[in-house]
């Protein structure tokens, strides 16, 4: 059984906007890290947000499988306690909330969910140290409101770290690379390993427009979207050949053979 | 409860009844008072300042002077508000009439004096000509005229030259209405001499159920150099009319930081005065409005800058709940003489429901060339893509809200400096937004440790 099945999904803006996903078929199984790219505007923070259950779109056909289950009966929040983890393209500053009451509130109704009991504040101070040193993040982070002020790197970091700690069976980042400077590069795809790594049934799905990335962090398929659907997937070799010759190729390709 | 034709006549037949006073200056400010209010009677929706605010609920009520109250729930309601020891000093009023029993300023630091007016008019007549009824104008503030025109009860703080509390004056206004509804009018002078320090609270509150009006009015002078530090918390009962006159005048140097919070209240209208005629004087209005059910609470301020390099700061916030309603109206007003005025004044208001309404209006009127006057206000509801960031992370989506509900209060609380202020702000953050323990500012278990 996949870990996730993504069937003809079609999404539009809700109440009768625009039509952006137009059928994507996707499936991504246990233990794998898979990458989409794709021109901009092409659907692929849609596709993230519509699985993670942005209210803003509206799924007017096909179904999603997640884990076994229809991913698109649950609520968000449902989906983020079942294992569903979006890394956002933009993530949003909350000022006033701090980061350690929100990610603990985060990781106890997952255990809730789970029937496991939560964590107090001694066990969770641990956990919190322990992916903060995975990601180098700074000591005082904690304490800051969510992202408020943050450097465009410093929050997609930030992504990668609360990632980290839920420990999510399957992690959507979109776009985290973009905003991260060399150093802080390796360190996220550090840690984006480290937690793909950490149990062998953990998925990732990487939404970027750099082969680079793909370098450190290896991934078994690598997906091209174009207009709403996803048209040609191969190996990580076909990242190459997309950073090599850019997108028309594969319209070409595919106006040929339709 | 009657409806009276002329609606200033139930007032002036409590007037006539009042004894008159021994002091004559005493009778004359009280003419004074009730001669401006029966001029302007109750103010109408035709009045530029009361176009958002109608009080004909109040102008046709018939109250009568609130009687006394005794008994267990009297000390229950007390207790409930009472800063304990946290507090410099502490006067009760119960229905409007000091409480000694319930009162206490036996820890108060050297030249500062806090006493019941009664007291004061017999022991300090000539600080009291001096200043009370001086600076409210009573001319545009009819309630003010109505509660000049019964100045008896409420207090007296003198804070002499170079004094200083650090402990909050907590001045207790308690309402448990009778069988009638009832009026009281409170009246607080606050004369804070040269490079004293003072923190000063006054707390309206009252119990759910009843209908019952208080009308304040509040002096405060601050002389130079002067600090202050002022909080009013107003959780009057849920039937209850607050009208209120704060009036400050600040001489040269000195600053001036107010807080006001309105849970409470069917109605309530704050007016803030401060008039800036020194100097390098400063202004810090902070404002927090948490209304709920139908609720109308109106804020109105006026910075009045009359001397050169004054900088005024103004945050106003509001959370409606429910059909809750709220207005603020911020006049700031800059004299041709005071350049280099430094006026900020934002106000954010966040709406819980669709049916919430807010009014926010800014005035400026700047007669001076040299001067930075910024204004900004935002209404909106809880940000859906900050709701959905949390829920995507786990949260439910009552749990996001109330997050960023308390988050968008916590800016204004955590300004707060008198822990027993902000723990009653943070319970009842806790009991309508699902605060929870470990996000108070204020730990309530050590606060409760504190007031035994
Ligand atoms: N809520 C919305 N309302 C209207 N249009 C939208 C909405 N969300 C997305 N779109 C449009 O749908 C298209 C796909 O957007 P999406 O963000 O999914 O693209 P993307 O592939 O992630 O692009 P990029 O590489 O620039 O991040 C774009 O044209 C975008 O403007
Ligand atoms: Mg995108």
């Amino acid at each position: 059984m996949s870990l996730l099945e993504v069937k003809n999904l079609h999404a539009e803006v809700a109440g009768g906007g625009r039509k952006i996903l137009k059928g994507v078929n996707l499936s991504i199984e246990k233990g794998e890290i898979h990458a989409i790219m794709g021109k901009n505007g092409s659907g692929k923070s849609t596709l993230c947000q519509v699985l993670a259950g942005r209210e803003v779109y509206t799924v007017t056909e096909g179904e999603v499988l997640f884990n076994g289950k229809d991913l698109l009966e649950q609520a968000p929040e449902e989906r983020a306690r079942e294992g569903l983890f979006l890394g956002f393209q933009y993530p949003v500053e909350i000022p006033g909330v701090s980061t350690s009451y929100f990610l603990k509130a985060a990781v106890n109704e997952t255990r809730k969910h789970h029937g496991l009991p939560e964590l107090d504040a001694m066990q969770f101070l641990k956990l919190v140290k322990e992916k903060m040193d995975l990601l180098h993040m700074d000591k005082s982070f904690m304490n800051r409101a969510i992202n408020e002020g943050f450097s465009g790197g410093e929050k997609k970091r930030n992504e990668v770290f609360q990632m980290a700690v839920v420990s999510p069976l399957l992690g959507l980042l979109d776009e985290t690379d973009s905003g991260l400077d060399i150093d802080a590069l390796k360190t996220v795809s550090h840690g984006v390993n480290a937690i793909h790594q950490s149990d062998k049934d953990k998925a990732i799905l990487l939404v970027t427009h750099y082969q680079r990335l793909l370098n450190y962090i290896v991934p078994d398929k690598v997906h091209v979207m174009i207009d709403g659907r996803i048209v040609k997937s191969g190996g990580k070799e076909l990242a190459l050949e997309l950073e090599e010759r850019g997108y028309d190729w594969v319209e070409n390709e595919i106006a040929a053979t339709a | 409860m009657t409806t009276v034709l002329e609606p200033t006549n139930s007032f002036v037949t409590s007037f006539e009844k009042v004894d008159g006073h021994r002091a004559a200056w005493v009778n004359e400010l009280r003419q004074r008072g009730m001669t401006a209010f029966c001029e302007a009677g109750f103010p109408t929706a035709k009045m530029e300042q009361w176009r958002d605010t109608n009080v004909s609920a109040i102008a046709q009520t018939h109250f009568v002077p609130a009687p006394t109250a005794t008994g267990k729930a009297v000390l229950q309601l007390a207790k409930q508000y009472s800063f304990g020891d946290t507090a410099a000093a502490e006067l009760v009023f119960i229905n409007g009439h000091f409480d000694p029993h319930l009162s206490t300023t036996s820890a108060l630091a050297k030249g500062i004096k806090v006493l019941s007016l009664e007291k004061a008019f017999e022991t300090e007549n000539v600080l009291l000509e001096k200043h009370l009824g001086k600076h409210a104008r009573i001319e545009q503030h009819p309630f003010a005229a109505l509660n000049t025109g019964f100045v008896h009860e409420g207090a007296l703080v003198h804070i002499a030259k170079g004094a200083i509390t650090e402990k909050p004056i907590h001045l207790l206004f308690l309402t448990i209405p009778g069988t009638e509804a009832a009026v009281s009018q409170p009246r607080v002078l606050v004369v804070a001499e040269e490079n004293s320090e003072s923190s000063i609270v006054e707390t309206y509150a009252g119990t759910d159920g009843s209908v019952y009006y208080t009308n304040a009015v509040t002096e405060i002078i601050a002389e130079r150099s002067a600090r202050i530090d002022h909080n009013k918390l107003q959780q009057e009962g849920n039937m209850a009319y607050h009208t209120a006159l704060m009036q400050v005048v600040l001489s040269e140097r000195a600053a001036f930081v107010s807080h006001s919070t309105s849970i409470g209240s069917k109605l309530t209208r704050n007016d803030l005065a401060v008039f800036m005629g020194g100097e390098f004087a400063e202004a810090t209005l902070n404002g927090l409005v948490l209304a709920k059910d139908e609720q109308h609470i109106d804020n109105h301020t006026f910075l009045q800058h009359e001397k050169a390099n004054c900088p005024s700061h103004e945050l106003y916030k509001h959370v409606l709940a429910d059909k809750s309603s709220a207005v603020f109206n911020g006049k700031i007003y800059v004299q041709k003489d005071a350049q280099k005025t430094d006026a900020k004044q934002t106000t954010k208001s966040l709406l819980l429901t669709n049916e919430a309404t807010m009014n926010s209006q800014p005035a400026l009127e700047i007669y001076a060339d040299d001067v930075k006057c910024t204004h900004g206000s935002t209404i909106g509801p809880v940000d859906p893509n900050a709701v959905f960031y949390l829920i995507s992370r786990g949260l439910s989506v009552a749990q996001a809200r109330h997050l960023m509900t308390y988050a968008f209060a916590a800016d204004i609380t955590r300004r707060i400096k008198v822990a027993p202020v902000r723990v009653r702000i943070e319970d009842f953050m806790t009991a309508q937004h699902g605060l929870p323990q470990d996000l108070r500012i204020t730990d309530q278990a050590r606060h409760d440790v504190a007031m035994q």
